[in-house]
């Protein structure tokens, strides 16, 4: 069947079986590889995308059912060479070490700031539970979300 | 890599198409909203559509309405619409604290409360919470609509009174006078099935418990209605000795196997703790005197 999704802005037409999963569809058909697939259960959170702006997990989201829908991936946070706030915080906080979850990571805290742009640790903690590090105990990835929420709020007060 | 087998897909555009398709295409079909239960199970072979009616668009089963006498929640209303629904943390308070302990964040935002209810799962928690209110669930076929309460709504593990080519459209919950409800539950971590939890809804009127629903989840084949404790609370103030009483009868009848999550008797232990903890909170909630 022909799956017509608009990626990152741009409208993407492909034929596919009906059941492919929409990780498989951005990774291999469309091959954005920045999404990462992981547990294949929707446990670990590494394959979240945004879908008309909330996070969602690719692994257990069928591409035919995005048709009609915007999906957002990792590689459209950075714009013009300039890094999202929420980037910048995992670079500098240290948010990450093998990177694996790191997209998943970013995408959802992404999408935490757009609804909360000033979130409490528990609210951090919270929004990102769907979602496994097994690198850095979370403690360095909360950090970095905050480090991106008064970092956004003070460059949002200079424009 | 875990992809399901072979199906053929569909778009449904109204209510009436998804019924006629599922009709047309018989016991192998299935609706599909969230798909957090259905593509897993598809990915290992537990379930094998082979057709997919994608009920995703029918944005007309998505509500929470507030009418005189009941709460009518459309089927494809999300977790995550649940779990911010002031309307319903007013009026049935057991949804937000159930919603704030299903799946994940990222979960919640494609799970569908009818999807939930129709998966029969016995650790599922809104079927717990349904049952504790006493909810009413309405089902749609090509010979049009029927309602059933929560106690015909599970005729065993995976399974429900909807037929092969009806549909779950939505779920009633009745507003009474004197009633709290809440629901209390114990996981491994966040997103994992429950070791148990426990809805629990009071209604209080002078003083006294004029009715209750108990519904216990992970607990046994099914989603468990503990009638007995309900009898044993009926007519009653509301004490500590009374809950207690409660918690007793639905460690006696819940009906647990051990696993991962723990043994028998931990489960059963469980059972009585966090029915007396939900009696608790949920009669708090009806005085008004939660703290």
């Amino acid at each position: 069947m022909e799956v017509k999704i608009t990626i990152n802005g741009q409208e993407v037409a492909r034929d596919v079986e009906p059941r492919t999963l929409l990780v498989h569809f951005i990774r291999d058909t469309v091959g954005l590889t920045g999404t990462h697939w992981g547990c294949d259960t929707s446990n670990c959170g590494a394959c979240v995308v945004l879908m008309d702006d909330k996070p969602i997990k690719s692994c257990t989201t069928l591409a035919a059912m995005c048709v009609g829908h915007e999906i957002r991936t990792v590689e459209s946070l950075e714009r013009d060479g300039q890094l999202d706030p929420i980037q910048m915080g995992f670079h500098e906080k240290h948010g990450l070490h093998c990177g694996f979850c790191t997209p998943g990571m970013l995408m959802t805290t992404r999408a935490l700031l757009d609804s909360n742009p000033n979130p409490t640790e528990a609210e951090i903690r919270t929004a990102i539970s769907g979602a496994i590090c097994r690198c850095t105990g979370y403690k360095n990835i909360v950090s970095a979300v905050r480090w991106a929420a008064e970092h956004e709020a003070a460059m949002k007060q200079e424009a | 890599m875990q992809t399901p087998a072979p199906f053929d897909y569909e778009r449904a555009s109204t209510v009436e198409g998804a019924i006629a398709s599922l009709a047309e295409h018989g016991p192998e079909a299935r609706l599909i909203a969230g798909g957090h239960s259905l593509l897993p199970m598809m990915k290992l072979r537990l379930a094998n559509p082979e057709y997919l009616i994608d009920i995703n668009d029918l944005g007309e089963l998505s509500y929470i309405e507030e009418r005189i006498t009941e709460i009518r929640i459309g089927a494809l209303t999300r977790h995550h619409e649940l779990l911010e629904s002031e309307l319903l943390a007013r009026r049935a308070p057991v949804f937000r604290d159930a919603e704030e302990v299903i799946a994940d964040p990222v979960v919640r935002n494609r799970g569908t409360i009818g999807g939930s209810l129709c998966q029969a799962d016995a650790a599922e928690d809104l079927s717990a919470v349904c049952a504790a209110l006493k909810a009413q669930v309405v089902i749609r076929g090509p010979s049009g609509e029927r309602t059933t309460g929560m106690d015909g709504f599970y005729l065993g593990p995976f399974m429900t009174a909807v037929g092969a080519d009806e549909m779950l459209t939505e779920i009633r919950i009745p507003l009474r006078a004197g009633a709290g409800s809440a629901h209390e539950k114990v996981e491994r971590r966040a997103g994992d099935f429950a070791i148990a939890a426990v809805s629990a809804a009071v209604w209080v009127e002078g003083g006294t418990i004029a009715d209750a629903g108990i519904a216990l989840a992970a607990l046994g084949p099914s989603t468990i209605i503990v009638s007995r404790a309900v009898e044993a609370l009926k007519g009653k103030p509301p004490s500590e000795e009374l809950f207690a009483q409660a918690g007793e009868i639905a460690e006696e009848d819940c009906m647990p196997v051990p696993d991962g999550r723990g043994p028998v008797d931990y489960k059963r232990h469980l059972a009585s703790v966090l029915t007396v903890r939900a009696l608790r909170r949920a009669t708090a909630r009806a005085l008004q005197q939660e703290a």
